[in-house]
């Protein structure tokens, strides 16, 4: 337990988040990494663990908030952001943060997830996305990519699937991010910039599924693939990656974005990724990118809206209003109608 | 016209149905009638009756709207079953409603609307008017249309539209003459409610006070009926209140007195969605309400708000209860307390969804996978709605369980006088948030004498727990899949509550009495008024009525045995009779209907009579 400070708050270590619960997932999974990098990352917050809430849904990931030693609730399939919205709405004085998976989230809780984002509710989502039911032994996900085979499907998923990026931003989504499951700097920098959204932020972790669906992700994590494949998005600097750094986002002429060779069209030509901008047009563009041209994958902050957290539809706390509200008032509201006495 | 020289007789009580086009205001006027009725100190009932569609084509059977109103010199119990007097703003009204008066009754109808057109649609060849096929009704055929076009004549702003759309408030003041209302409840309303639309205002008015100018100087009304005050009301404070409104104030006031912020998560459904109507406008008294994204959703909400420290309640109708039954599973399994109001209506699916039905109680009590006991509440009159959601919420927060209550779309939609409660006399909830003792591990399924876990919400320092639908050890708190933990937890979740104290269950019996008539919710007036029949006419009988339906109060069984013959009555297929005969396994009759309206005290006089 963490010693308390002569200031009277207490220094909080990684070891006030560690659940004593045995951790039942996969040798391997990548939920170990994202665990070990969400309760490392917890203390530098400030916020003690019992004003920290872990609410999940079912699926590995599900599991997650029973590893943590804050208060958490593992709730039911998809239903995660529906129970955690109840919760900030109760209590904003809490840090909520919801654990939830590609099924869970995309599929059975498709509905939850939008319209926690649509209403901005000061929550933060960490999606897993291992694109393949783990839990249930291996069926094809929405995000399962085409003509994946699977239990579900041996001849080949025929289904399209989702980009939860792109899904998230369409949904209005104020703070939306992508990382990996075992990048010791990235994850922990993006779980950072979310805890400082004061909305709803999303982060998509891309996280490997040894059993089910293995390497999915080499291409993004491995040391010779890597700058290959993964566009670092970084606010303010031009997009550009490759070994050399020699690609990167363009304008094309017809307003879409390409990726181009910055020695044929020059550095000035490249996009600057401003993940502030007002507008989500361009961010989700970016999210398009490894669709359209079925290569590199941006990582990072994709949009950090600068927002009025005071207009969420869950602002303000309305706790003070039911304390001072009382017998007296209650009076006057029941007696708040046309009415008339009889007898004494 | 010259003021004509009227007759004036007292009756005890009397009903009125205004029925018309959907597009007619019937509602309204009902509204207004109520609250001058009210006010003149009646005791009364309300029964509004509209179809699903917003505007179903206009003069068609499927747009009739109607209010009924019953009003009474003493206390009454029921909105009746069969209206003295009909005022038909149009032949649809008039066919819709034909078949339930008595011969008799008083017809009011407005001439103006019985076109050829219009009877065409309503299906009538003939006008019924004219052709003798309202012989034995007393029929008084009055142009509304032309009288409140004329009343406005004169006044510049007011444009014909404005004049013609008013015949309601013309309806409303003669029958306000009529029963002699008082005028000046439904004109300060009428000044209130239009004040920013002049036109409307001046219109309204002058069809209200021409309606009354009519009655009194009409030679085709010869009689003023006078319905006194009521003289065995309890002496208080009174307001009129439908079921919706006081199980809304009921929960407000559970969180007064609890201490609890209420959070009411709830996607618009027919009838529960008023329940969102009302408490949204309630943010003073610390009322959160969210609409949520689907029924699921809100029950998810109220969950994820009561894990907080919050009183968490949802509320719906039928189709809307199949969608939270996972979650109300979840909140079996967590132990926590929550609130769902079930405001039913007729089923299967979408069934019919402006008519009333009692068909959820099964649902209620076993519509859930695994083993999943809850309590069940009911109310059982519209003003009792508010104490039996303060009883909904005291359950809830002692045993930390989720309640459903069970109203109904009649209590939701009925008025009746309410004695306003002292709020000190209200009971206190308690709750009974854990505190860390500081040294010893929690274990969050430790149990106290009532078999309740801990409540102990986020923010608390060394409280810090998991919970999930996975089985709970006990009383750890852990992850289990020992077969003996989960026959333990399974004992203990039924034991809990079985052991919830209920009320017992009254009696309202002759000495002699060998027939007991059993009923739950929002039967209670019609079997009390037809148990007042049958004593009236002489008969010994008995009757109860269940507020609490799980657990049953613990003198059930006594109560059964101590008669001859048992009737269960109830707007369903048979439900609780069959929980009774399951439970108690005894003979027990059933008089079941499921016809999408309440039970009427004339029916149950005769059920009750051929088995005396």
């Amino acid at each position: 337990m963490s010693a308390v400070a002569t200031n009277g708050s207490r220094e909080l270590t990684k070891a006030d988040f560690q659940s004593p619960a045995e951790t039942r997932w996969c040798p391997g999974c990548g939920d170990y990494a994202i665990l070990a990098a969400v309760q490392a990352f917890l203390p530098e917050l400030g916020i003690p663990p019992e004003r920290t809430v872990f609410v999940s849904g079912i699926g590995c990931a599900g599991r997650f908030s029973y590893y943590m030693n804050t208060y958490g609730m593992h709730g039911i399939h998809g239903r995660a952001p529906a129970i955690a919205t109840g919760l900030a709405a109760a209590r904003p004085d809490l840090a909520v943060w919801i654990v939830s998976g590609d099924g869970d989230a995309l599929s059975i809780g498709g509905n939850h997830l939008i319209h926690a984002l649509r209403r901005d509710v000061p929550v933060k989502i960490l999606l897993f996305n291992n694109r393949i039911y783990g839990l249930t032994k291996g069926q094809a996900s929405p995000t399962s990519e085409l003509g994946k085979v699977t239990k579900s499907t041996p001849f080949g998923s025929t289904d399209a699937p989702f980009n939860p990026i792109s899904l998230a931003l369409g949904a209005g989504a104020t703070f939306v991010a992508r990382t990996l499951d075992t990048d010791k700097q990235h994850l922990p920098a993006m779980l950072r910039a979310a805890a400082a959204h004061p909305g709803a932020a999303l982060i998509e972790i891309y996280q490997n599924c040894p059993v089910f669906n293995d390497g999915a992700f080499d291409a993004l994590s491995e040391k010779q693939t890597r700058a290959a494949n993964v566009i670092a998005l970084e606010h303010g600097a031009p997009i550009r990656f490759g070994a050399e750094g020699e690609l990167g986002v363009v304008r094309g002429a017809g307003g879409d974005l390409e990726v181009a060779a910055v020695a044929t069209v020059g550095e000035d030509a490249l996009m600057r990724h401003d993940a502030h901008r007002e507008d989500p047009s361009l961010a989700f563009a970016l999210s398009r990118l490894t669709e359209l041209q079925g290569g590199a994958t941006p990582i990072g902050i994709f949009r950090a809206a600068p927002q009025a957290a005071a207009t969420a539809s869950l602002a303000g706390d309305l706790r003070e209003a039911q304390a001072s509200f009382g017998v007296e008032g209650l009076t006057k509201l029941l007696h708040a109608a046309d009415t008339w006495s009889v007898g004494a | 016209m010259s003021a004509v020289a009227k007759g004036v007789e007292e009756r005890e009580r009397v009903i009125v149905r205004f029925a018309g086009d959907s597009g007619d205001g019937m509602q309204l006027v009902g509204g207004r009638f109520t609250d001058a009725t009210a006010a003149l100190g009646n005791d009364l009932a309300t029964l509004p009756n509209f179809p699903a569609e917003i505007r179903a084509p206009a003069g068609t059977l499927a747009g009739v709207s109607s209010f009924q109103i019953h009003f009474a010199a003493r206390d009454i119990v029921t909105p009746g079953d069969t209206p003295n007097v009909l005022i038909a703003m149009n032949p649809a009204a008039l066919k819709a409603n034909i078949g339930e008066l008595d011969r008799g009754a008083t017809i009011i109808a407005n001439e103006d609307a019985f076109t050829k057109r219009n009877l065409q649609k309503a299906g009538y060849e003939e006008n019924p008017l004219e052709d003798g096929s309202l012989d034995g009704f007393v029929v008084r055929r009055i142009p509304m249309n032309t009288l409140s076009q004329r009343a406005v004549e004169g006044m510049e702003d007011v444009s014909a539209r404005d004049a013609l759309r008013a015949k309601n408030l013309f309806a409303l003041g003669l029958v306000s003459w009529l029963y002699d209302r008082p005028t000046g409840v439904t004109e300060g309303w009428i000044e209130k409610r239009f004040a920013s639309k002049k036109a409307v205002l001046e219109a309204n008015l002058a069809a209200f006070r021409a309606g009354w100018a009519f009655g009194e100087t009409t030679e085709l009304i010869d009689v003023q009926i006078r319905v006194p005050a009521a003289h065995d009301m309890e002496a208080g404070t009174y307001r009129t209140v439908n079921g919706t409104t006081a199980t809304s104030l009921g929960l407000v006031a559970a969180s007064v007195r609890s201490g609890l912020q209420l959070v009411f998560a709830s996607y618009p459904i027919t009838p529960a969605s008023e329940m969102l109507h009302e408490l949204a406008r309630h943010r003073a008294a610390g009322v959160r309400t969210i609409q949520a994204e689907d029924e699921i959703a809100a029950a998810g909400m109220a969950l994820g708000a009561a894990f907080g420290g919050a009183l968490g309640v949802t509320a719906t109708s039928g189709p809307g209860m199949d969608l939270k039954a996972e979650t109300i599973g979840l909140a079996v399994m967590l132990e926590l307390p929550m609130v769902i109001v079930d405001v039913q209506r007729a089923g299967p699916s979408t069934g019919m969804p402006t008519k009333t039905e009692q068909s959820d109680l099964l649902m209620a009590l076993y519509g859930r996978h695994g083993e999943s006991p809850l309590p069940i509440v009911c109310a059982c009159t519209p003003a009792q709605c508010f104490d039996a959601a303060i009883e909904a919420v005291r359950i809830a927060v002692r045993y930390r369980t989720p309640v459903i209550l069970l109203s109904d779309l009649f209590l939701a939609n009925s008025s009746e006088p309410w004695r306003i409660p002292d709020v000190e006399s209200l009971p206190t909830i308690d709750p009974a948030f854990a505190a860390s003792n500081g040294h010893e591990p929690f274990e969050a399924y430790a149990r106290n004498a009532d078999g309740a876990r801990p409540w102990a919400v986020p923010g608390t320092p060394g409280l810090e727990h998991r919970i999930g639908g996975i089985e709970k050890s006990q009383p750890s708190g852990g992850i289990s899949y020992e077969p003996a933990n989960h026959q333990l937890m399974t004992d203990q979740r039924r034991e809990r509550i079985a052991g919830i104290e209920v009320a017992p269950l009254l009696v309202d019996a002759d000495p002699q009495a060998e027939l007991l008539v059993l009923g739950w919710g929002s039967s209670w007036g019609t079997l009390r008024a037809a148990v007042r029949r049958l004593r009236d006419g002489g008969h010994p009988i008995a009757h109860a009525h269940f507020r609490n339906l799980n657990p049953l109060p613990a003198n059930t069984g006594e109560v059964l045995a101590g008669f001859k013959r048992v009737l269960v009555a109830e707007m369903n297929d048979g439900q609780l009779v069959r929980v009774l005969r399951a439970e108690y396994a005894r003979d027990i009759e059933s008089y079941a209907i499921t016809q999408g309206r309440p039970l009427l005290a004339a029916e149950m006089e005769r059920e009750l009579l051929c088995r005396l």
